[in-house]
């Protein structure tokens, strides 16, 4: 292509405000060069400058004892003791998934992999979190299908298992479907690589693919709302290429055990512009690049379409000069490329070079210093407060609850999700300690005693009724699913997914939910480490529920101590721990049985949820339990059928008494927070109501295990269900949707 | 005794082999390089699960071409034991030492889940501390597990005792609902007419240790070892 001059049409379309454009002006001191208008555009796009929520994301603690690495690195890492560290993020790739759902899928698990990697860590966990329109539209089916067989193609070629993950079902994703991709690797904790571009006179290598014309401007795609031209931008998404990103991680790894790098990062979201720009920024040096060095895969490639490449399977490192030859020769081993491209200055500038000729030359540190940041206004919409009015006494209570409980577990947000995460490798790698389908999956650390546990969740219902309530529910039910697999709660990371932040209204629920999540991040003790904003999720004006999901991550001192979900002995006593409240807003029951999204989501008492997990995680500790399960969507009835109905069988059920007075949807299916269901055998009991007294959890006994069904006695109603009958329904749901196969 | 496990580059279950080889069962082993060309001193080789060469062809199509196999041949030839696993025995099939081929799975999708396998031959070096219609539980883990061969093929494996994983439910019936697959008469695993050379779909390195719940897995290494003592 030719380079166009440079008007305000030019500049427009390069997605820069005015006053960007007369900042860039500011920065130079003349007027920018094409390839230096395409590399401010995609800097300070709001997929890599963070421009209108870098003010609120300060709120967030990211500070803790553990922590190793926060936030503005490439992932977040953490100390687990036994000179281990755990390196985690997780990442969106919710446009590109739209668009091409295998591709956009499968890039983004490649590209969380290499932000895990190129620190140092060998990625041991993959998990995702995703959202879809309903699967009556055959639409939505397409998007999943693809989605799920691209994050299957890219992991399980990776050799790194999927372990489990989330997924939810609503018609805000109709026109906009969210992928987020979580990574987990581990690393030595005094062997973590960053991305610095330090030492005046290194080198900066090139590896990986060639470099071609896609995916050239994905970042500024992923920095605008949908309209009705979204095939028209298939080019815009990237292809995967899975072996060769195995490749360059186990050629990445052997450099760095050799010790051989100075700095390293991925080219990821604008390729070659933000890592060399990203590198020099935070090493306060300049970075001399020569693009007619950088491999290639087409003809004819301007600098422009190089720099803004975002060509996948591709890294960038910093080397002291002595150390060339041996990392070259790794890569050779490895039959990959690796090219010595430039060098790092001493003037600060981001100085690019084609065959010698200068076409771009820019203050390095200043694109991210000066990159703008605003305050977007945001303010609660009238239509916002009005959903939270929901009047009960409108709400008949149904007579055959027998009957919603089915209808309950047949719907897609709670029934089993099997279909999905048998496309996964989960196995892989021979470290996974509890496989996806209970509260959080668990793996081994080889080489020590320990266990880490993992949960991605969100619920978005809550978040759009309700964002600071709906934050803070994401970050406590996060960390209670990893309490219940014996954990402790050590940090988090982040995909916050949202609207347009130029309308008042989305810009107010992610104010409100970043707050809501900090205080239950404070109160709970775990920090955000890492993360990721995805803006802009609007299809023709129509914006998504808001979606801050949460990565948990917990560590077990002695994995032998790990916790599941599911029923494993006839006779157990049946606690709740925690306390179910009068509260029908925002669930699942409401909206699947009366079809409204209305109400007050739950509350979350910060302290209560405390002890609870506080309770839940001494009592796994000290071997009492033999089950715990968190109460989430469709309540306290779903959540014991769960208990009944999942894990590799015998499939026990239970005898259980409600005694209460809250009207009995409430009791049954309402969503109050801070619940876990355990059970636990009659010689433990006093020891675990010892716990619970000392640290001020309530407790109620619920029933018994065992039988072959599910019986609930409630208010003189007497409820009745085989779990075989339910066990059917739960795991049938997906699997027929998507297949039309029956189960024998 | 000394194991070896082949690294093609895309294989991603040359660790978890090394772990239950050298970690678990304490024997030596080593890794080694798809580029090798000579091999000695090893008394079984390992051809691990993966993506050789990224399988973007056919499954193992590449990697029959790669310097090792010739050595590979070459070993086997000379009556040392090779064990083939999920890609391994697809490399195995392309490679020509052992007879038929796969196609992809039935669902056209790839399926990681545990499997019952029912044990059909225990007079085998891989299965010796095994018993004949012991039944299994084993992880899966594939796209291309569908395996197929012809009549005569069939014929001969079967005359010759040479099937010895089938897919069974847990009681040991091969019905056609545990074939997870749709290869032919639910056939999981096979060995070559000198019985030294076994090819299986199912991973045993994945389930040979406590803490994954499962050490079914653990007995196939264990007859190997029996075997070369």
């Amino acid at each position: 292509m030719q380079e166009p001059a440079i008007t305000e049409e030019v500049i427009e379309q390069h997605g820069l405000s005015p006053e960007e454009y007369e900042r860039v002006l500011t920065i130079l001191g003349r007027q920018p060069t094409f390839t230096e208008l395409g590399i401010f555009s995609v800097m300070w796009s709001e997929h890599c400058s963070y421009k209108s929520s870098r003010l609120h994301l300060k709120k967030f603690p990211t500070e803790g004892a553990h922590v190793i690495e926060g936030p503005g690195e490439n992932a977040g890492v953490i100390d687990i003791g036994d000179g281990l560290a755990a390196v985690f993020k997780m990442e969106s790739h919710n446009h590109p998934s739209f668009i091409e759902p295998y591709q956009g899928a499968a890039t983004g698990v490649g590209g969380i992999m290499r932000d895990v990697f190129t620190m140092g860590a060998r990625p041991v966990v993959n998990m995702n979190s995703l959202r879809f329109g309903k699967l009556s539209e055959p639409h939505n089916q397409y998007l999943l299908d693809g989605v799920v067989d691209g994050i299957a193609g890219y992991g399980n070629c990776m050799g790194v298992p999927t372990i489990g993950g989330e997924i939810y079902f609503s018609d805000c994703y109709n026109g906009n479907c969210l992928v987020n991709a979580f990574t987990l690797g581990i690393a030595k904790a005094d062997g973590i690589f960053r991305g610095y571009a330090s030492g005046p006179g290194n080198v900066v290598i090139y590896v990986g693919s060639k470099t071609g014309r896609d995916g050239i401007h994905g970042v500024t795609m992923a920095s605008e709302e949908f309209v009705d031209d979204s095939e028209q931008k298939k080019p815009t998404v990237q292809v995967g290429d899975p072996f060769m990103e195995k490749l360059l991680l186990e050629a990445c790894l052997e450099v760095m055990k050799k010790n051989l790098l100075v700095g390293i990062q991925d080219m990821g979201g604008a390729g070659l512009t933000s890592s060399s720009c990203e590198m020099a920024g935070r090493a306060g040096t300049g970075v001399e690049l020569d693009l007619a060095l950088v491999p290639r895969r087409e003809e004819g490639m301007i600098p422009y379409e190089i720099m803004l490449s975002e060509s996948q399977e591709r890294m960038l490192m910093v080397a002291e000069k002595e150390k060339e030859e041996e990392i070259h020769a790794i890569f050779k081993k490895w039959d990959l490329e690796a090219v010595t491209i430039g060098r790092v200055t001493d003037d600060g500038m981001l100085r690019i070079l084609d065959g010698g000729k200068q076409v771009a030359e820019i203050p390095a540190l200043k694109i991210a210093q000066q990159a703008p940041k605003y305050d977007r206004p945001h303010a609660e919409s009238e239509t916002q407060r009005a959903r939270r009015s929901l009047d009960p006494s409108g709400i008949a209570v149904p007579d055959d609850l027998e009957e919603v409980l089915k209808i309950l577990l047949d719907t897609h947000n709670i029934a089993d999700k099997e279909w999905i995460f048998e496309q996964y490798d989960h196995m892989v790698r021979t470290n996974t300690v509890v496989l996806p389908g209970s509260d959080a999956a668990v793996i081994r650390v080889k080489g020590t005693k320990k266990g880490l546990a993992v949960s991605t969740d969100c619920n978005s219902r809550y978040c759009y009724l309700d964002p600071y309530v709906g934050g803070m529910n994401a970050v406590a039910e996060a960390a209670r699913n990893v309490v219940c697999a014996g954990a402790r709660p050590m940090a988090l990371t982040d995909c916050l997914n949202f609207g347009n932040p130029e309308k008042p209204e989305i810009m107010w629920q992610f104010v409100q939910a970043v707050e809501g999540m900090s205080a239950a991040c404070r109160a709970l003790g775990t920090p955000v480490v890492s993360g990721n904003v995805s803006f802009y999720n609007e299809t023709r004006g129509e914006a998504i529920w808001p979606t801050p999901t949460v990565g948990m991550v917990g560590l077990l001192h002695d994995v032998r101590r790990f916790m599941t979900q599911w029923f494993k002995k006839e006779k157990d006593a049946l606690f709740l721990v925690g306390e179910t409240l009068d509260e029908l807003g925002g669930s699942e029951y409401l909206e699947v049985i009366h079809g409204q999204v209305r109400g007050q989501p739950p509350v979350l008492d910060l302290e209560k949820e405390r002890k609870v997990q506080e309770t839940v995680r001494a009592a796994i500790e000290q071997g009492l339990l033999h089950s715990a399960h968190d109460c989430s969507e469709g309540g306290l009835a779903v959540a014991l059928a769960e208990c009944c109905l999942t894990g590799p069988g015998p499939h026990l059920g239970a005898q259980v008494t409600l005694d209460d007075d809250l009207r009995p949807d409430a009791l049954l299916f309402g969503e109050s927070q801070s619940r876990v269901v355990v059970s636990i055998e009659d010689k433990d009991l006093d020891a675990f109501k010892e716990i619970a007294n000392r640290v001020g959890a309530p407790i109620t006994f619920l029933g018994l295990v065992g039988g072959k069904d599910l019986k609930i006695e409630l208010q003189g109603r007497s409820l009745q269900w085989p779990v075989e009958v339910l066990r059917k329904i739960h795991r049938h749901a997906i699997r027929h949707h998507m297949t039309h196969d029956t189960l024998d | 005794m000394r194991f070896g496990i082949v690294v093609f580059p895309g294989s991603n279950c040359d660790h978890d082999c090394y772990h239950v080889t050298h970690h678990l069962l304490g024997e030596e082993t080593e890794f080694i390089w798809h580029k090798e060309e000579k091999l000695s001193g090893f008394d079984c080789l390992i051809l691990p699960g993966g993506f050789s060469y990224g399988d973007y062809l056919r499954t193992g199509a590449i990697a029959k071409f790669s310097p090792v196999m010739d050595a590979v041949r070459d070993f086997a030839e000379g009556g040392g034991l090779v064990i083939g696993i999920c890609n391994g025995f697809q490399i195995l099939l392309e490679a020509g030492l052992l007879p038929g081929a796969m196609k992809r799975n039935d669902s056209l999708k790839f399926i990681c889940k545990d499997v019952w396998l029912r044990v059909e031959t225990s007079s085998t070096p891989f299965t010796n501390t095994l018993e004949e219609g012991e039944v299994l539980r084993i992880p899966i883990a594939h796209a291309d597990g569908n395996y197929y061969a012809d009549d005569a093929t069939l014929a001969r494996l079967k005359e010759q005792d040479r099937i010895l994983f089938r897919y069974t439910d847990i009681h040991g019936n091969p019905e056609a609902a545990a074939n997870p697959n749709g290869s032919r008469e639910n056939i999981a695993g096979i060995i070559n007419e000198n019985r030294n050379i076994l090819g299986m779909m199912p991973h045993p390195e994945r389930c040979a240790e406590s803490i994954l719940g499962n050490e079914n897995g653990r007995k196939i290494f264990d007859s190997i070892v029996k075997h070369i003592r």
